[in-house]
């Protein structure tokens, strides 16, 4: 196993003396792995528990493809997973320029090292700078939906056409003096978030006013697509609604169940923060690189550590890509 | 430590390579193709892989996880270089992770499943 670099001179014979290496590896490669396997851990915590979710609410579940259809400069156009399809392209590529990296360090090219090192950064920044604007898009949201006083979400559409309609499109302008209650004005720890666009009274009235829009919601029929119910049916659920969510926050969320957002911001984000920490790493072993710090070292077991550990963040995508949005 | 000190051979030896930095390229590319076929099959979602399923989970569903699991399997032995240690490291990281991960899943996807027929079948109203 010479391809593990030797980073300890083998005289010292002391089992107990830090001078062996167990399982033929350095002790910090060692660490790594531990490191790596306590996170993959952690990691499937999250993911089971996603899946827990999903299981106790697998008939209402919103449906991935339909929440993110967003791709960068073409508006309106549905385009389902693309995005994070690109997303993870980028990931996988960053991850082949590290193995590079770390192949050139082992022969020893501090230019390719450098290099390869340049271009992984490049690329978990962009992952990271995609992430934020699928935040984005995610918590302003696109449609808006109500929310009835049992939690369920109702989403419209055409009833011709099919089309998701948003709020902006049919709701009625009512005049009313409702203002935002801010914490200044009144018991410091009392305040309330963002109001929505529309009150719920000015949707109901825009949803009556029109003929052709009928609720879409939350449960799912056997060939796994949203119940749309009739305009008969619509015109009675609507009347349940207590209030209008846009976009998405830890409380609530337009897309449907609220666990749903809630899993969004923590896997995505727990995956994301690694992948910014990972940059970081990076960014400081691309300086120790340029200033010749492993070259004085006389190998660079550095750059493969933190090598393991930014294909890592690579491997944890993969199952969040699987599970949050194929599965 | 040159590239001889790799274990150059992919798919049981069926392919091998004469360098490192063509197994990471053809590495790079099954996992493409790999990625390619789930986006497509998620995109189309064949009616024949909805409909018909497997131990209770739809066909397309079992393609995604093991399509994954044989991500996660090349990653992790040309990318971390998981190929080239001893068995004792590959087994240790592989079973430990292996079991836990089975196990939670197991647990907690069945509990999840349990609290839905409660819910679904009970007598009080969840949907007020």
């Amino acid at each position: 196993m010479s391809s593990t670099i030797t980073t300890i001179e083998d005289d010292n014979t002391d089992v107990w003396g830090g001078g062996n290496k167990p399982l033929n590896s350095s002790y910090g490669k060692l660490m790594m792995w531990f490191f790596i396997v306590s996170d993959a851990l952690t990691f499937s915590g999250f993911l089971a528990a996603y899946g827990f979710s999903r299981f106790k609410n697998i008939d209402s579940w919103p449906i991935a493809d339909e929440v993110f259809t967003h791709f960068p400069f073409l508006h309106g156009v549905d385009a389902p997973m693309y995005y994070v399809a690109l997303m993870t392209f980028v990931l996988i590529f960053s991850s082949v320029t590290m193995v590079l990296a770390v192949d050139a360090g082992h022969h020893m090219q501090k230019g390719r090292v450098a290099f390869y090192m340049l271009l992984t950064i490049i690329g978990g920044a962009i992952f990271v700078g995609s992430q934020a604007w699928e935040w984005g898009n995610f918590i302003r949201g696109e449609y808006g939906a109500v929310e009835t006083k049992g939690g369920q979400i109702y989403q419209f559409q055409s009833s011709e056409t099919g089309k998701r309609i948003a709020l902006h499109d049919f709701a009625v302008e009512i005049p009313s003096e409702r203002v935002q209650h801010e914490s200044k004005n009144g018991v410091w720890y009392m305040g309330e978030s963002t109001l929505p666009s529309y009150t719920t009274q000015e949707v109901i009235s825009g949803f009556v006013a029109n003929d052709d829009i009928v609720i879409k919601t939350e449960k799912i029929d056997e060939n796994g697509h949203k119940i749309i119910l009739s305009r008969e049916e619509s015109l009675n659920k609507i009347t349940q609604a207590v209030s209008v969510v846009e976009g998405a926050n830890l409380v609530n969320n337009e897309y449907g169940n609220r666990l749903f957002a809630d899993f969004f911001f923590f896997i995505t984000g727990f995956h994301g923060f690694h992948v910014l920490s990972g940059v970081v790493i990076n960014i400081i072993i691309f300086f120790n690189v340029l200033v010749g710090t492993y070259e004085r070292r006389g190998h660079y077991e550095m750059v493969e550590k933190v090598g393991l550990y930014w294909h890592f963040v690579d491997l944890v995508w993969v199952f969040v890509f699987t599970f949050f949005y194929l599965v | 430590m040159g590239n001889s000190t790799h274990k150059l051979e992919i798919f049981r030896g069926l392919v091998k390579f004469k360098s490192n930095q063509s197994k990471i390229w053809a590495v790079l590319f099954f996992l493409s193709v790999v990625t390619i076929i789930e986006v497509a099959l998620g995109i189309v979602k064949p009616e024949v892989l909805i409909v018909n399923s497997f131990l209770s989970m739809k066909l397309i569903n079992w393609i995604f996880i093991i399509l994954t699991i044989v991500k996660a399997y090349y990653i992790m032995w040309d990318f971390m270089h998981m190929r080239d240690e001893l068995r004792g490291l590959q087994a240790s990281v592989i079973i430990t992770l292996s079991f836990l991960i089975a196990y939670l899943a197991f647990i907690l996807l069945v509990e999840g499943n349990y609290i839905f027929d409660v819910m679904y079948e009970g007598f009080v109203s969840w949907n007020f």
